[in-house]
């Protein structure tokens, strides 16, 4: 072989430095996830260094030294001056905007020309610099991208990052340019409810995905709560409504456990564990003890010299925890119960729940939520359904999936696709269907809330040969309301006894979801099918809202087509 | 887009269907409502895609579908098609040691830097060209070595191990350096040699070659970089086969050691090469020879200066001591003349002082004295008492004045009534006093 050397030097196939890596970035103010998507396209949530995959949006220094993460969580104990935390709110808005409640327990938001910035020493001598919050973005970012890079073995140049609904313009440029600092592109910016769809739709076969449903899109953090319900169809998202609290999340659910074991404290050493750093501490602590009371029946707490160099062990059920909790149960509660109400919906015209963020993993929420609905409806969250993905990575996963979407797009296509004249499109009001069965029911084809253009495609049996009729309809959802007797036996009446005075008369409600024909579009007159054959329709409604009707008998040349105009100026 | 199966069947037509047309339209749709869909998501993607290309769903089906088939097209074709020849077919699998597992994927053009992509999708085309069924459903003959050196190199370059073990007694990626003598260009033919050996290098990546514009420190670096070389190659690949019964203990060992010992000298060897080829690359490296006259350059260029400087610094100084002694010169001969122009001045104005004295003198002398007739010698003592007085008192300028005055009158009054005014002149200056006079009285 030697001596031979081939003409042409060896065209170089090692991997160019231009491919492109890109990950997905959930941005939380408690907590922040990076994730990947696999060859083989499944999203996969990163760990950082220290093996979490749920990285705490917490940056401490200690002289020059800089903590990131778990560790820096750890320094809100000795270090809290020094330590920043919940600051993602904090992004691209004026001081003057900015709630800055839950840093009392960290670093405090100064005000430097509008700017909310911190003071913290960042050198080694006692010197004490000012970095404003973008800095402190950029930094969280650049640590973030590292722990991806490290992970995927190469430099991560693009990102998808989430954000909740209502962050304005200008804090999603806030954003861009603190990553922009920390050298990583924001290839899109996308909401954090449609970035939990979408892991859920990404295990899902087209065809499922295309199935048209109302979801509601819990996500329950930390610091807040954020709830959308979201029309998908035909694999389209549309966010129909969102509401926000931004007083309720994980930490009312630590601060219920804190005032429990600082009772339980008092009463055992006759001292007050609620001085600053014992608090800190037992917050902590308490954080721990509420992931374990997710998982078991009860969780543990202890903690070394507490106050006074007293020790405290002490151990809290499920039932009792979730008894002094139910403040903010509810409070979740009204808050799902209220989105629906904004969306101009029914409990009933939700199809498919999800849960997302942390604070999902608490089985008591998950379970309350679940009995709104009716038992059909899938409430995705761990205690509910053991399918379910892990609600706190929801987000990065959704993120990582766009990203792997759109890495091969130009940054133009990218604008292009997302620029408003894509984005906004006309929504039916009401769905499209066909009448169909012996009692001349209404079969929806289009849900309301479609964004046109769209195109469905049916297919219906025929029952007796002869010719057929295709009646197009628009609907109309109504709920009817009916009272059943109520079918009890005695043992169970006895043990219920809660329950009945709700329902006063022995007679329970019964609510259902019924479509009704509201306006008849057109009709077509499908001729000479034979018993058991199949009746093809296809309907395409413009985006001008022209209506093309197809009708074809499958496997044979029998087919009526027909077209409805728009009305002038309905689009 | 799939359609959904709908069990409830249509109904039938009524009977007061008395259309012509087998589609009546009754209204319009209803107003639309404008909302914000969210960017995300594959379908999404779609319809951003019909949108901007403002395309039907089945414009866009059909195009999407011409794309695939397209991408799947191009996937098949390029990278790995090379040509087999007759002698690589009839390779004997049993001699795998000797085969080039390269060649045999049809990666010679790659070697050591295929990927395991590449290779993959190498060995899945050769199989599926090679594989004993097809051959045999074609209906030839039931050989199947070829295949056999298939799964031989397939077995060798999957594995990271023994690939790198191929890789380092693949005598096919090396690169001869050009004899000595070659006259080509010295990048060009050593460029590719220090390329092949690099594959070799633990430390990635390996400084490059570089050309005649590489800066000194490049230049340094590379070929530290070179004699500081860390390599991963191996030899197990050219051992002899230790055989696997147990029966022969020693024979195992006694061939295992031969091994380590053929390894470690092969290794050896190998080291020795490479520095040799270093040394070659380096004599022949005319920037290093550049670089030392650059220097040698640079310091005499030093020395030159610094002795210039020198020169001029010496000449400067020649040229000051010249020019002070001249100033010295001249000032000493200045002050001479100073001295003796002053001496003839002085001697000049004692001169002039005696001559005035003598005029003074005289002017009293030519007017008799002051009387007319005889003069008596007491007179005389008292005019002349008088005038010496004056002249002792009187300074230099009013004794000209006063010597020109007397001069220039005639007669005794205007000669009297000048020193009497000479005599006024000097008490009103306070040097005299009036009563002293007794002749000189206006």
């Amino acid at each position: 072989m030697s001596g031979n050397p081939s003409p042409s030097p060896p065209a170089s196939p090692e991997i160019d430095d231009d491919t492109k890596t890109v990950i997905g970035i959930a941005f939380g103010n408690t907590t922040s996830s990076i994730a990947y998507t696999t060859p083989d396209g499944k999203a996969e949530v990163i760990a950082n260094e220290e093996g979490d995959r749920q990285i705490p949006s917490v940056l401490s220094w200690v002289g020059s030294e800089e903590y990131h993460g778990t560790q820096a969580k750890s320094h809100l104990v000795r270090n809290a001056k020094n330590t920043v935390a919940y600051f993602r709110d904090f992004l691209g808005k004026k001081y003057s905007e900015i709630d800055p409640t839950n840093s009392h327990n960290s670093a405090h938001p100064v005000d430097i020309d509008g700017v909310p910035s911190f003071n913290l020493q960042q050198a080694d001598d006692e010197t004490v610099s000012t970095a404003s919050i973008n800095e402190i973005a950029t930094r969280h970012l650049i640590r973030l991208r590292d722990s991806a890079s490290d992970f995927l073995g190469r430099k991560v140049t693009g990102a998808v990052i989430t954000v909740p609904t209502d962050f304005s313009d200008s804090q999603r440029e806030a954003l861009v340019a603190a990553a922009k600092a920390g050298e990583l592109e924001v290839l899109q910016i996308i909401h954090e409810p449609v970035a939990a769809v979408l892991a859920y739709a990404a295990r899902q076969t087209p065809e499922e995905q295309s199935v048209d449903k109302n979801i509601l899109v819990a996500d329950l953090g930390g610091t807040r709560c954020d709830a959308a319900v979201v029309a998908s169809r035909g694999g389209m998202y549309t966010i129909l409504a969102t509401a926000h609290d931004y007083g309720l999340g994980g930490l009312k659910l630590d601060e219920v456990l804190v005032d429990h074991f600082s009772k339980e404290f008092i009463k055992k050493h006759k001292v007050d564990p609620r001085s600053e750093r014992s608090l800190a501490k037992l917050r902590l602590e308490a954080e721990g003890t509420k992931r374990t009371l997710s998982l078991g029946t009860s969780g543990t707490i202890s903690i070394e010299s507490l106050a006074d160099g007293y020790d405290f062990h002490s151990t809290v059920n499920r039932l009792r925890y979730e008894l002094s909790a139910k403040k903010v149960f509810d409070q979740i509660v009204s808050l799902v119960e209220n989105v629906v109400k904004k969306a101009e919906l029914d409990l009933l015209d939700i199809g498919e729940v999800i849960l997302s963020g942390g604070t999902s993993h608490t089985p008591k929420i998950a379970s309350r939520i679940a009995a709104l609905f009716p038992a059909s409806v899938p409430v995705n969250a761990p205690a509910t359904l053991t399918t379910s993905l892990n609600p706190s990575e929801l987000s990065a996963r959704g993120a990582a999936i766009q990203a792997s979407l759109i890495a091969e797009f130009d940054k133009e296509d990218i604008e292009q696709s997302t620029h408003p004249a894509v984005t906004v499109t006309p929504h039916l009001s009401h769905p499209i269907g066909v009448v169909i069965g012996e009692d001349d029911s209404f079969q929806t084809m289009l849900e309301a809330q479609t964004a046109v253009p769209a195109r469905r495609i049916a297919q219906f049996d025929v029952r007796a040969t002869g010719d057929v009729i295709v009646r197009i309809c628009e609907g109309i959802r109504e709920i009817v309301i009916e009272k059943v007797e109520r079918q009890v036996n005695g043992e169970k009446d006895e043990d219920d006894s809660e329950d009945e005075e709700d329902e006063a008369g022995g007679e329970e409600e019964e609510r259902n979801r019924v479509l009704k024909v509201h306006k008849v579009i057109a009709e077509a007159a499908v001729k000479g099918v034979k018993k058991g054959g199949k009746v093809e329709v296809t309907i395409n409604v413009g985006s001008d809202l022209g209506l093309n009707v197809a009708a074809r008998v499958i496997g044979t040349q029998i087919g009526v087509r027909g077209e409805v105009r728009p009305e002038a100026g309905s689009a | 887009m799939a359609s959904v199966k709908i069990s409830k069947p249509l109904p039938a037509l009524p009977g007061d269907w008395n259309s012509k047309s087998n589609f009546i339209v009754h209204s319009p749709l209803s107003a639309a409502v404008h909302r914000n869909l969210s960017p995300a998501g594959p379908h999404f993607l779609a319809h951003a895609r019909r949108k901007r290309h403002s395309r039907t769903f089945s414009e866009d089906d059909r195009i999407q579908a011409q794309q695939n088939v397209m991408s799947v097209e191009d996937e098949d074709t390029g990278e790995i098609s090379e040509a087999e020849s007759p002698l690589l077919l009839s390779r004997d699998p049993k001699d795998w040691k000797n085969q080039d597992h390269y060649a045999v994927l049809g990666l010679s053009k790659y070697r050591y830097k295929a990927t395991d992509e590449q290779i993959k999708k190498a060995h899945r085309k050769k199989v599926l060209k090679h594989h004993p069924d097809k051959k045999a459903a074609l209906g030839a003959v039931d050989d199947d070595s070829f295949f056999k050196c298939i799964q031989k190199a397939m077995e060798v370059l999957s594995d990271p191990v023994k690939r790198r073990q191929f890789d380092s007694v693949d005598e096919g990626a090396n690169r001869d350096p050009p004899s000595k003598k070659s006259k080509g260009n010295f990048y060009k033919g050593w460029g590719p040699v220090f390329e092949s050996e690099s594959r070799f290098s633990r430390k990635q990546p390996v400084p490059r070659l570089g050309d005649d514009k590489s800066t000194k420190a490049e230049v340094e670096e590379f070929y530290n970089f070179w004699y500081n070389f860390d390599s991963w190659r191996t030899f197990e690949y050219l051992d002899e086969e230790v055989p696997d019964d147990n029966e022969n203990r020693d024979q195992k060992r006694y061939i295992q050691r031969k091994n380590n010992a053929s390894r470690a000298k092969r290794k050896t060897e190998d080291t020795a090469r490479l520095r040799k080829l270093v040394d070659d690359a380096l004599s022949l490296d005319t920037r290093i020879k550049k670089f030392r006259e650059e220097e040698k350059k640079l310091r005499n260029a030093k020395k030159d200066a610094r002795e210039a400087e020198e020169k001029r610094l010496a000449e400067e100084a020649r040229i000051k001591a010249q020019e002070d002694q001249k100033r010295k010169e001249e000032e000493e001969a200045r002050q001479k003349a100073q001295k003796a122009d002053s001496k003839k001045a002085k001697e000049a104005a004692k001169n002039a002082v005696k001559k005035n004295r003598r005029v003074l003198k005289s002017s009293v002398k030519d007017v008799n004295y002051f009387v007319s007739g005889d003069v008596t010698p007491a007179v005389i003592d008292s005019v002349l008492g008088e005038v010496d007085l004056v002249i002792s008192k009187i300074d230099n300028e009013d004794l000209q004045t006063l010597a020109k005055n007397l001069s220039g009158v005639k007669g005794t009054d205007a000669v009297k009534s000048t020193w009497a005014e000479a005599v006024g002149e000097l008490v009103k200056k306070g040097s005299a006093k009036a009563e002293d006079f007794k002749v000189f009285v206006a």
